[in-house]
């Protein structure tokens, strides 16, 4: 059976990093004028020697992106169902050892809080929740799925990996995408901020989009938090994920996301920094590197660089989103699972898109197109 | 003037609604070309409303929608949508459009043989999008497709008419209107494929993502009339040989002494 672990492991993190850092401004400069780039060329571009060529790499970017996905901006929204947690993660404000009132909603507070994100115009909504295996399990998904079927074209998950079976199960129920960050591809660090609980299984996660693609998902979003190592190395080992999963599951679509490490009360402080200027190299580099992939940014991000980079290769965003359980309408004043920098609603987002001269994309699939157990209607 | 079914069309220039910064935009430009026949994607429109931001943008008495199954992986899913988009929009013509693979969007010709046999047994108006290939449009064509529809280069390319040499044997055999659908990148790219003789073409990046949409649809409808012209006043063919200054069969004018 494929799984990217083979992979994985004949490659070295330190080997890797010493290479991304002896890359060269002629390096980078041979990456910039190929038609078509290797993972060789994306470490020239995340390099530090790229950062003198910014402006030429948004260029590109931009180009590469508009051609591909046109002036248009897909817009989707976060759900949390629940915060329950049974693992212990440094840097999130769901740790199970964070001292805050746990919440899972039930059947009734799923459809407030699909009442209130609909109201707001949302067709895309993505579920979010910890771990918890005994409350918040595949029968719980699959009650959530149905409930919110027929009000949302597109629902997509960012929960605990699950096996390979209870993926098929979702995915028929209309489940389209599933988003799984490896947080971390440092294997030793991975196991220092997931000190406790099923989530500090390096390699079951590894494997999740393994699981994904045989399951037949239709699109796996994959990503690294950004702060807690190197991020160049962490990029270049989603980059090698990413080009395996491609190769490997060719029917399945993609997306990256590059959440930057943010504050929650009593939480952890970024190890590594991550400036604007590169993350902004690093969402051109991911574009000139592969012009199919979706590039997403959350809420994390200030305005003023969201407004900017959304021009820049970033082709899905969210707004006014709520990062606790019950957040927009059943309990809003909850604990959040981490401080959202931008607040403004999505209207007010949709109307920054329009000023711009980009279309804001709020539907952008049936969940009637893909779900296998729905009859036709006559 | 072309004719697919039953529906005869005065523009040859085919477009879709894709990659457009506001649905207005779509609009003008869709207006500035001319076109009769526009394309628009299932998973994009609320089939249910109305109101629609692109379907309410379309309305005009001289153009046809045709839907399409563009995000369907297989021929299952792909009858499934053209059902529904049949019930909502009131139309029996269909864009197929299987394409399995998200990264280039290579159509499946399995799938969409299957899909079409289907289709057509329905009563739909399918309309297939395809490789370049000639054998597959003679099934398709045997199945019922009613035009069909070869690519130039992958979509959204812009590379132009890549398969050119299999689109002259496609056009040469076939006996449906023959639409050559994708990677057409510039109005000549349009022209070129009307002066071989293709019925007509179907256009949507190139406009969309140029710096003025409305401009380049006038463009791309110029071209294509022009294209039409050139092919219906016949091209004189390029020759690749000079003319031999000694006719090499003179010696039969010649008297045998």
């Amino acid at each position: 059976m494929d799984s990217f672990i083979n992979i994985f492991n004949q490659y070295n993190w330190n080997e890797v990093k010493e290479r991304i850092y002896s890359k060269t401004a002629a390096d980078v400069e041979a990456a910039l004028t190929k038609p078509g780039r290797s993972l060789d060329d994306f470490m020239a571009l995340i390099s530090p020697a790229a950062a003198a060529y910014l402006e030429p790499m948004a260029k590109l970017s931009q180009q590469l992106t508009q051609q591909r996905f046109g002036k248009t901006i897909q817009m989707y929204v976060p759900m949390y169902l629940s915060n329950e947690c049974n693992n212990i993660c440094t840097y999130c404000g769901f740790s199970l050892d964070n001292k805050v009132r746990r919440r899972t909603l039930t059947a009734t507070e799923i459809l407030q809080e699909a009442a209130a994100i609909k109201s707001m115009g949302y067709e895309h909504v993505l579920l979010v929740t910890g771990e918890a295996n005994h409350t918040v399990h595949v029968p719980y998904f699959k009650n959530a799925i149905r409930l919110l079927r027929d009000q949302f074209a597109h629902i997509s998950m960012e929960v605990q990996p699950l096996d390979e079976a209870d993926y098929r199960e979702l995915i028929a129920e209309g489940l389209h995408t599933v988003l799984v960050y490896q947080e971390t591809y440092h294997r030793e660090d991975y196991k220092k901020h997931h000190p406790k609980g099923k989530k500090s299984n390096f390699q079951y996660r590894i494997e999740t989009p393994d699981r994904l693609g045989r399951a037949g998902v239709h699109k796996i979003g994959l990503g690294v938090l950004i702060g807690l190592e190197d991020w160049r190395t962490d990029s270049f080992f989603t980059a090698l994920h990413l080009q395996y999963l491609e190769r490997t599951y060719w029917q399945t679509k993609y997306s990256i996301s590059f959440p930057r490490l943010r504050p929650f009360s009593g939480g952890l402080e970024p190890k590594v920094e991550m400036v604007d200027r590169e993350l902004v190299q690093l969402i051109c580099a991911w574009r000139i590197f592969n012009q199919e992939v979706e590039l997403s940014l959350s809420t994390r991000e200030l305005p003023r660089f969201r407004d900017h980079v959304i021009k820049l290769g970033i082709t899905s965003i969210s707004a006014g989103s709520k990062t606790n359980p019950g957040g927009y309408a059943v309990e809003p004043e909850s604990l959040e699972q981490f401080e959202i920098a931008d607040e403004r609603s999505p209207a007010e987002m949709a109307q920054v898109i329009s000023s711009i001269g980009y279309e804001p994309v709020w539907k952008d699939w049936d969940i009637t197109l893909s779900t296998q157990n729905t009859e036709l209607k006559t | 003037m072309l004719t697919i079914a039953n529906k005869t069309f005065n523009s040859r220039l085919f477009t879709g609604t894709g990659k457009f910064s506001s649905a207005a935009l779509m609009e003008d430009a869709l207006l500035a070309s001319g076109s009769e026949l526009v394309t628009v994607a299932l998973k994009r429109v609320d089939m249910n409303d109305p109101q629609d931001d692109i379907l309410r943008h379309l309305q005009h008495p001289h153009i046809s929608l045709l839907p399409n199954t563009s995000g369907v992986r297989t021929a299952k899913e792909a009858v499934f949508a053209a059902q529904l988009a049949r019930e909502a929009l009131q139309t029996n013509w269909l864009k197929l459009e299987i394409h399995p693979d998200p990264k280039y969007l290579m159509p499946d010709p399995v799938e969409t043989l299957k899909a079409t046999e289907e289709l057509v047994k329905l009563g739909f108006v399918v309309l297939p999008y395809i490789h370049a290939d000639p054998v597959l449009c003679k099934r398709l064509e045997e199945a019922g497709a009613a035009a069909v529809m070869p690519l130039g280069s992958p979509i959204g390319s812009n590379k132009g008419l890549k398969t050119i040499d299999f689109l002259e044997i496609i056009i040469e055999q076939s006996k449906v209107p023959v639409v050559v659908d994708a990677g057409i990148g510039s109005p000549s790219d349009a022209a070129k494929a009307l002066e071989i003789g293709a019925d007509a073409v179907l256009v949507n990046t190139a406009i969309a993502v140029a710096g003025e949409p409305v401009q380049m649809a006038t463009a791309f409808k110029m071209a294509v009339e022009a294209g039409r012209i050139a092919y219906e006043a016949r091209l004189a063919k390029p020759l690749h040989t000079a003319i031999a200054s000694s006719p090499l069969t003179a010696f039969l004018d010649e008297h045998y002494g």
